[in-house]
């Protein structure tokens, strides 16, 4: 089974969440991504030690000016912009290049071939008895996508279909996001009873609705703003799975790095209890 | 030979747009006869590499020097690559920049004056 975490709205407490959850049904096997590669943080809570470091890339073209015709098709396919043809010379700009491989593939004389660029790192490895991933996006790159597919692909590859995947994603509404939700049999949106917390979780909805993945609300730092998320998700039909109170005893815990459920014994229980939720609905 | 101009308008008496890459035309300028040539910007919508795919229309026009207001690293690098020169800070109406440049009031700029996805930012329209 795969859960993702996701939001919306950043700094809910997806981390806050997938750590705790994961940590609480270990006598499952468990596999924990972090896939907000931009900024992963999971292992702050997880602590988890890593054995691998395996570097990312996306293939980026590289032109031969002397087979080069300039015809310009290349430029023309490339929804991004990658490429400026120009009439006596092909510019690359590697930065804008998604790795689709689109001019390539149409380039009438053989002139594109395609070199790695490296986007980040794929860093593997165990925390308290579960398979660890994270992405790590290298400073100043502007795409996660192929990131993120890269470690879903890499934990498909090791998974034992009988685990448990616990996917952190990143928050927004974006490719990445979709990336890492992606083919996942449930997903829990964090959210915080804010008009913030709402305008983006009703966001995430839309997206997850569109992706068939069934989805759950936690709210986060109940207590505070106003009960207008509990409204949506009545009307909505949509399930509020776990409320964690706006606590300052919680917050100085994340401050340490230290997962809720590891010092607050009662909240095992109802980490256990979301999860046999969510078993039981999709049995349903 | 031929001036390019950023424009807001289709004609001579538009404001200078302040943006190279999501400029609303391109007028393509004969500073003698002030014939023209306006070309709508299609990657004012782009995501992404709106200045190099602007950069390479603009190429394609055979024009010598652009006026513009900002241009960003990306559109200058085309710009530089395809021998065209660049002048920056250039606002007011096309025609007039036209005169300025032709008293030889403008210098060309040896690189962009702003970063990428600068002309993101603003809401012009």
């Amino acid at each position: 089974m795969i859960i993702s975490v996701a939001s919306g709205k950043g700094g809910t407490g997806k981390t806050t969440i997938a750590v705790s959850l994961a940590l609480s049904i270990l006598e499952e096997e468990v596999q924990f991504l972090d896939c907000d590669v931009e900024e992963p943080n999971a292992s702050i809570f997880l602590k988890p030690r890593i054995k691998e470091v395996v570097p990312v890339s996306i293939p980026v073209p590289r032109i031969d000016q002397e087979k080069c015709d300039f015809c310009g098709k290349c430029a023309e396919v490339c929804a991004y912009h990658a490429l400026a043809v120009l009439p006596q010379e092909v510019l690359v700009f590697p930065h804008l290049c998604h790795g689709c491989g689109g001019c390539n593939l149409l380039c009438p004389r053989g002139a594109i071939t395609e070199v790695g660029r490296e986007i980040g790192t794929m860093e593997i490895g165990r925390s308290n008895g579960m398979d660890f991933i994270q992405g790590r996006l290298n400073v100043g790159e502007a795409m996660p996508t192929p990131l993120i597919r890269a470690v879903r692909e890499e934990a498909k590859k090791r998974r034992n279909p009988a685990a448990v995947t616990v996917i952190d994603a990143s928050p927004g509404t974006s490719c990445p996001v979709v990336e890492a939700v992606k083919g996942s049999d449930f997903c829990i949106l964090v959210t915080e009873p804010t008009p913030f917390g709402l305008n983006d979780l009703a966001l995430a909805v839309e997206v997850l609705r569109k992706l068939g993945i069934p989805l759950g609300v936690v709210i986060n730092r109940s207590g505070m703003g106003n009960d207008k998320v509990d409204f949506y998700c009545q009307e909505n039909h949509i399930p509020i799975l776990l409320r964690i109170p706006f606590d300052r005893e919680i917050a100085v815990l994340y401050s340490q790095g230290i997962p809720i459920v590891q010092r607050k014994k009662e909240y095992m229980e109802k980490f256990r209890g979301m999860m046999n939720r969510i078993q039981e609905s999709l049995l349903i | 030979m031929k001036i390019g101009v950023t424009s807001r308008g289709d004609n001579l008496d538009s404001e200078v747009d302040p943006r190279f890459g999501r400029c609303k035309y391109f007028m393509v300028v004969d500073p003698d006869t002030l014939e023209f040539e306006a070309i709508e910007n299609f990657s004012l919508e782009a995501t992404s590499g709106a200045g190099v795919q602007s950069g390479q229309l603009v190429a394609t026009k055979g024009v010598e020097i652009v006026l513009t207001g900002n241009i960003g690293p990306n559109a200058f690098q085309v710009l530089q690559a395809a021998g065209i020169k660049v002048v920056t800070g250039v606002a007011g109406k096309v025609k007039e920049a036209i005169e300025k440049y032709k008293r030889g009031e403008f210098e060309p700029t040896e690189s962009s004056n702003v970063n990428s996805k600068f002309g993101m930012s603003g809401k012009e329209e």
